[in-house]
């Protein structure tokens, strides 16, 4: 243990004097550096340079599980075929659409919890509380609750709420695939996007608030001029965490219409499932995974572009 | 422009009782009061009720002859400045001006002539479409007044604007608040607990404690005449220094008391209540706690000395007083720490208080020396 501070304290008081040696101390201390970098890097490259060159290799290969005995080289093959699949591109509107609509859903709501959450009233550490509540529980859970419990066109509460109201009960999974996916998914994710801005919208200095109130401010241009801008990063914040979890959304699929009916609920990443753990197909499975890669970062482009000044903003300049 | 009377106002939280009562304070119009007093006293909630940002729970408040209680902030013809500026940090400093009259519907053309008359005012003409982060300290408080002064308030609020900033730009500052009151000529309403700017700005002091208002007056009336043992401590720097004793015997224009382990002082004030025997205290400034080791009234014990250049201070425990006595003496005089040294005081230069802390009405100018 006491070798390095013996070595490195002469190496520190020779190299003062002379240039030379302390450009020659600092190329040694950039090794030093990049050494002691190197098992996060080693182990970053492993857990995804790796997976993704694997991938890459499956996705230009013939790989079925059910036929081993043909494999190969196929080049672009798999490619093609994906494009051709008629749930390929349902599957790509699918995943848009969901991200799409939970993101809105949650971000809009949101704000307006957290605005609503921020006044004083009794019980607000309570119903606080409540409101985050759904983001604890697990993603499974939370699907099956909703498909047996809630959304059951026999069991479900809504479907007693409406025969008590006279109406006739709906099959939400049957009838609105997506949309009560939809709705399962921006009840689990809501919550978070309100945590995060209701943190944000506490941190409003208040005296900002009374000197816009001083300024003739009533609620409404309150919260567009003053505290909207100021949940401007917050909401990128948001944004840019659900949409990389909600690009990859499986379970509650899975859980609820697994896909169906049809693609109706098929997203890229339940198509990849169902390609690599019902068809067998591995290689086409890997393609998919590699599109989905690309969609990822098309989205992440965008919102880079959009989020970047932002986000970097306030503290610098 | 226009005056602002309290009457009788009072300041309770929910059914607690009243921290604030019977506030009664006319300011008139044009004038540059100043709110001052230490934390706690209630000067900030003050100011505050008068802009509209606490509720006023009993009393009248008037701003010209309208009683403003429940009247909306932006509708009082009030503008505050706040300690932390409270610019809008997403505007540009043109924007941060012109907000308020932008919410209020006047023309682009008004707006924009306002701002600009602001803005040159304060010197910050070229700095209008920034944004306040890429600002200095000082530069933010200008457009924070600058932002008060588009609004053409008739009185102007100050929650103590300067004590985000550093020692020297807070006397600049300081210059320009009273410029900028020479220049606009509306009453002002300034709070602090910086006593150097209470005294160097006000034509009025209000000085606080404890929710009540002591003594209203101009600065030179609270340094020399002040109406009670709390404002005579409070103003002044270092603080007065107070000695115990016994009234020995009374005349018409003198008290003589005897000093607690110490000799007989003359005190040039009149009687009020007070009769031989009665505990009562003595004040003066360390200016005028004169050192004397021919004749001295009281004996000490100096403990600390702070060389300032011009000056020095020493500090010197006595029997005669709680606290360390503080004297001014010239830099030109040695004194060791630990030596035994005596006091004596001019009879024109003490204050008198009772045993309730009341100053008795002095009877000599005591700018006579």
């Amino acid at each position: 243990m006491n070798s390095p501070t013996r070595e490195a304290l002469p190496a520190v008081d020779s190299g003062r004097p002379h240039a030379a040696s302390t450009a020659r101390h600092a190329r040694k201390s950039v090794w030093t550096q990049r050494w002691l970098l190197s098992p996060a890097v080693i182990s970053l490259l492993l857990w995804s340079v790796v997976p993704l060159l694997m991938t890459i290799y499956f996705s230009v290969t013939r790989y079925n599980l059910l036929s081993p005995d043909e494999s190969g080289f196929v080049g672009l093959d798999n490619y093609r075929f994906l494009w051709s699949d008629p749930s390929f591109l349902p599957s790509i509107a699918n995943t848009l659409l969901l991200t799409g609509s939970v993101l809105l859903i949650s971000v809009v709501g949101g704000v307006l919890l957290a605005v609503l959450f921020d006044q004083e009233f009794f019980g607000r550490g309570i119903a606080r509380l409540l409101v985050i509540a759904p983001f604890f529980v697990m993603p499974t859970v939370s699907a099956l609750i909703w498909k047996n419990m809630l959304l059951h066109p026999v069991y479900g509460l809504l479907a007693a709420a409406m025969h008590a109201l006279g109406l006739q009960p709906v099959d939400w999974l049957g009838q609105y695939p997506m949309f009560s996916i939809i709705m399962i998914v921006s009840w689990q994710w809501l919550p978070f996007a309100f945590l995060i801005l209701l943190t944000a919208i506490q941190s409003l200095d208040p005296e900002q608030k009374e000197a816009a109130q001083i300024d003739g401010a009533g609620p409404f241009s309150m919260f567009f001029y003053i505290v909207l801008p100021h949940l401007k990063r917050a909401i990128g914040v948001v944004v840019m965490i659900e949409t990389i979890f909600l690009l990859s959304i499986f379970a509650e699929i899975y859980t609820t219409t697994a896909g169906g009916p049809g693609t109706a609920t098929t997203t890229l990443s339940f198509l990849i499932y169902s390609m690599g753990l019902q068809q067998f197909d591995v290689g086409m499975a890997s393609t998919g995974g590699i599109l989905a890669v690309v969609l990822a970062n098309i989205v992440s482009v965008f919102l880079v572009r959009m989020l970047a000044s932002n986000l970097k903003g306030e503290n610098e300049q | 422009m226009a005056s602002v009377n309290l009457r009788n106002v009072s300041k309770r939280y929910g059914d607690n009782p009243e921290v604030m009562r019977d506030i009664n304070l006319d300011i008139q119009d044009g004038e540059f009061v100043v709110f001052v007093g230490p934390s706690g006293c209630g000067k900030s909630t003050l100011l505050r009720m008068i802009a509209g940002l606490e509720d006023i729970s009993g009393g009248d408040l008037l701003i010209g002859d309208d009683r403003m209680n429940t009247v909306p902030p932006a509708k009082r013809g009030i503008a505050m400045v706040f300690q932390s500026y409270a610019l809008y940090p997403h505007m540009s400093l043109y924007d941060n001006m012109a907000f308020g009259l932008k919410l209020a519907g006047k023309s682009k053309s008004e707006i924009d002539a306002a701002v600009r008359k602001a803005a040159s005012i304060l010197h910050i003409d070229h700095l209008l479409d920034r944004k306040p982060k890429a600002l200095s300290g000082g530069q933010r408080q200008r457009v924070a007044i600058g932002r008060a002064i588009t609004r053409e308030p008739k009185v102007f609020l100050f929650d103590e604007p300067l004590s985000n900033l550093d020692a020297a730009l807070r006397v600049k500052m300081r210059l320009e608040f009273s410029r900028l009151h020479q220049d606009l000529k509306t009453t002002m309403i300034y709070v602090t607990h910086d006593q150097v700017e209470a005294m160097t700005l006000a034509d009025k002091i209000v000085v606080l404690s404890a929710g009540r208002i002591e003594q209203v007056g101009s600065p030179k009336t609270l340094y020399h005449h002040p109406a009670n043992r709390f404002v005579a401590g409070f103003i002044g720097s270092p603080k007065m220094n107070f000695i115990d004793g016994t009234v020995s015997a009374i005349d018409a224009e003198t008290v003589t008391v005897q000093i607690n382990n110490g000799g007989l002082q003359q005190v040039c004030v009149a009687a009020r209540g007070i009769q031989p025997g009665d505990k009562v205290c003595i004040g003066v400034r360390p200016e005028y706690l004169q050192l004397d080791s021919d004749h001295p009234v009281i004996k000490a014990t100096v403990s600390t000395v702070e060389g300032l250049g011009d000056f020095s201070y020493i500090y010197a425990a006595s029997a005669s007083a709680e606290e360390p006595l503080i004297s001014r003496i010239p830099d030109t005089l040695e004194v060791a720490d630990g030596s035994q040294i005596g006091f004596s005081i001019k009879p024109h230069h003490c204050h008198l208080f009772d045993s309730q802390g009341e100053a008795m009405p002095r009877t000599t100018p005591p700018t006579q020396h």
